[in-house]
């Protein structure tokens, strides 16, 4: 136990003394949420712009975290030869692994936090989310999660450190904008609306504006791309990741 | 140091005294560390060719040979990064891969490069390690015995290259191993650094600890092993003490250096029948005694003759250094095998000042 604790507290310590992750997994999302409630410049569709941000910047919060935090932070840490120099201490794997877990799922409860909190001053009203409804939003970010984090594994475990730095935040813009987070999907072309809607930052952010927005529960589809990259992209990570 | 690094488990070295000079002496206990006719392999690469040697508690084990030479890999096997194509590596009578949860906590590991987390504070990183083991050091004793405390709070990006290699070596001592594999410890250390390194590397041996280390500078192997393997291309050249090594090579030829063309022929019949000179470069002497003479008298007779003459005597030494033995070890080989490329690392050893550079050992 007093290894993964020890893990846990260096995994926490460096997301948070590390200015970029930071500005990442919190700048960046209570800025556009406070930025675009007060500019109306995005199509949502709605007077209420914060009625739709804040469900959509919780979608992208999570991927911030669990894809671009730690896909950065891993990749530079198997670049370091860290990964390799753990390998033959008695920590092991499995809390290596459940320490960057527990680490990312911290982030994401501040985050939530803090996005929601933010959400309220702003006016946010959640509609009519009731408990079975915040029930699937939760089951959605853990999924959410789970693919990102997998995306972010499966890049850091293969590229060079700043190839994958580079990747990582690349994929980060792209699926940010294709994610449905910001812009409603249905103001996209519609090729790419189709491509769109089978990534898992649109499931999710689609899964959450439902749950947390209009009230409605998530769709079968939303379930179905959610859990095939939850299931894919962890294994695929844990079958081509090399940890020197 | 005090006891502070003490071993709780591992024999002290035999017969009391400080480290066995010997390479240490034969044993019936199992060798710490043993590589039996080790095969590596990359794809078509041999990077190591049948290599078999042992390490014992309390010795100090260096792999040398220049880049390349298939060092690290031998490392790496042992320490269970890499698997061997063919042969068997014993650490502590554990296989490296199949009984690595069992060992790791028994050996300390120096990678050659990095390893550490870059933003976290030497002191930190030394305590989040620490927490890995049952039975750690005290991480503010090691950083004190590498000299590190100073820079207790600064990250490991921001160190020295020396800085580094120390704060490696005591992230490698902090869970008491023992077996210790240093690759390339020395590696980018300034000379206070080294010598520190060094006498925390005697230290541990003395404690019983089994230290295996690589270097590709023979004065490091010179002043830290007992015993040093000498590898170029994945092969073994030779094993032994560094003083083995260096006699074992020796033709018992003594070396001068006077005012070039002096009367060789004269000197040598001086010298008695059978003995032989050649001036190996302007003033630069190779002196073959006759058989069975004694060096002293040669010496003597050699003194006499030059001071007949007014010829002042410079450089004088009988037998030869490691980088005398290495040179002729690894230059056999190369003559040996004409596709090998060609020096060892490129040291400027061979040149002038090299042999004359004795390490004080």
């Amino acid at each position: 136990m007093r290894p993964l604790v020890a893990q846990l507290r260096a995994e926490v310590t460096m997301i948070f003394t590390n200015g970029e992750t930071v500005f990442l997994t919190l700048g960046i999302p209570v800025v556009f949420l406070l930025f675009f409630s007060a500019v109306h410049v995005l199509p949502t569709g709605t007077d209420h712009p914060v009625d739709f941000l804040v469900p959509g910047i919780l979608a992208l919060a999570i991927m911030s975290t669990a894809m671009t935090a730690l896909g950065i932070g891993t990749g530079f840490e198997r670049g370091y030869g860290v990964l390799k120099r753990l390998g033959s201490t008695p920590l092991g794997r499995p809390r290596l692994l459940t320490a960057k877990i527990i680490a990312v799922i911290a982030v994401e409860l501040l985050q939530a936090v803090v996005l929601v909190a933010v959400g309220y001053a702003l006016g946010w009203n959640p509609g009519g989310a009731g408990g079975a409804l915040v029930a699937a939003a939760v089951l959605a970010m853990v999924l959410g999660t789970v693919a990102f984090g997998g995306i972010g594994l499966a890049l850091a475990g293969t590229l060079k450190p700043l190839v994958n730095l580079a990747v990582v935040n690349a994929l980060f813009v792209i699926l940010l904008l294709l994610g449905g987070m910001l812009i409603p999907l249905g103001k996209l072309p519609g090729w790419l609306e189709g491509i769109a809607k089978v990534l898992p930052a649109s499931a999710l952010a689609d899964a959450l504006h439902g749950a947390l927005g209009n009230g409605t529960p998530v769709s079968t589809r939303d379930w179905i791309v959610l859990v095939v990259w939850a299931v894919a992209m962890p294994v695929l990570a844990g079958l081509t990741f090399r940890w020197e | 140091m005090d006891d502070a690094i003490d071993p709780t488990d591992t024999p002290a070295p035999e017969n009391g005294s400080a480290r066995p000079a010997t390479g240490g002496g034969r044993r019936t206990s199992t060798p710490a560390v043993s590589c039996d006719g080790v095969v590596i392999r990359y794809g078509d690469t041999l990077a190591v060719d049948r290599l078999s040697f042992e390490g014992r508690a309390g010795q100090v084990v260096a792999l040398l040979g220049p880049n390349g030479a298939g060092k690290t890999s031998t490392v790496e096997a042992l320490e269970g990064y890499r698997p061997v194509s063919s042969g068997s590596v014993r650490v502590l009578d554990l296989d490296p891969r199949r009984d690595h949860t069992a060992l790791v906590p028994r050996i300390g590991v120096m990678l050659q490069k990095g390893g550490v987390y870059p933003m976290l504070g030497s002191a930190q990183v030394l305590h989040l390690f620490a927490s890995y083991y049952h039975d750690a050091e005290d991480p503010d004793h090691l950083l004190d015995l590498v000299g590190l405390s100073a820079v207790r709070r600064t990250p490991w990006r921001r160190l020295s290259g020396g800085e580094q290699q120390r704060l490696a070596l005591a992230l490698a001592l902090v869970g008491k191993p023992e077996v210790l594999f240093l690759d390339e410890p020395t590696a980018g250390v300034d000379p206070e650094g080294r010598i520190a390194v060094r006498s925390i590397i005697a230290d541990l041996a003395d404690r019983g600890i089994c230290v295996i280390l690589t270097t590709h500078e023979l004065a490091e192997a010179e002043r830290l092993a007992d015993r040093v393997v000498i590898i170029d291309h994945g092969r073994m050249l030779a094993d032994g003490t560094p003083a083995a090594l260096a006699s074992g090579t020796a033709d018992g030829s003594i070396r001068f250096s006077t005012e070039p063309l002096i009367d060789t022929a004269d000197l040598a019949t001086t010298l008695g029948a059978g003995a032989t000179l050649e001036e190996e470069r302007p003033g630069f002497y190779r002196l073959q005694p006759p058989p069975g003479a004694a060096t002293p008298a040669v010496v003597a007779t050699l003194a006499g003759w030059l001071a007949e003459r007014d010829l002042a005597l410079g450089d004088l030494r009988t037998g030869q250094s490691l980088e005398e033995a290495y040179l002729a070890i690894t230059g056999s080989r190369e003559a040996a095998d004409p596709g090998a490329p060609g020096a060892p690392d490129g040291r400027a050893g061979r040149g002038s000042h090299g042999l004359r550079s004795r390490g004080s050992r």
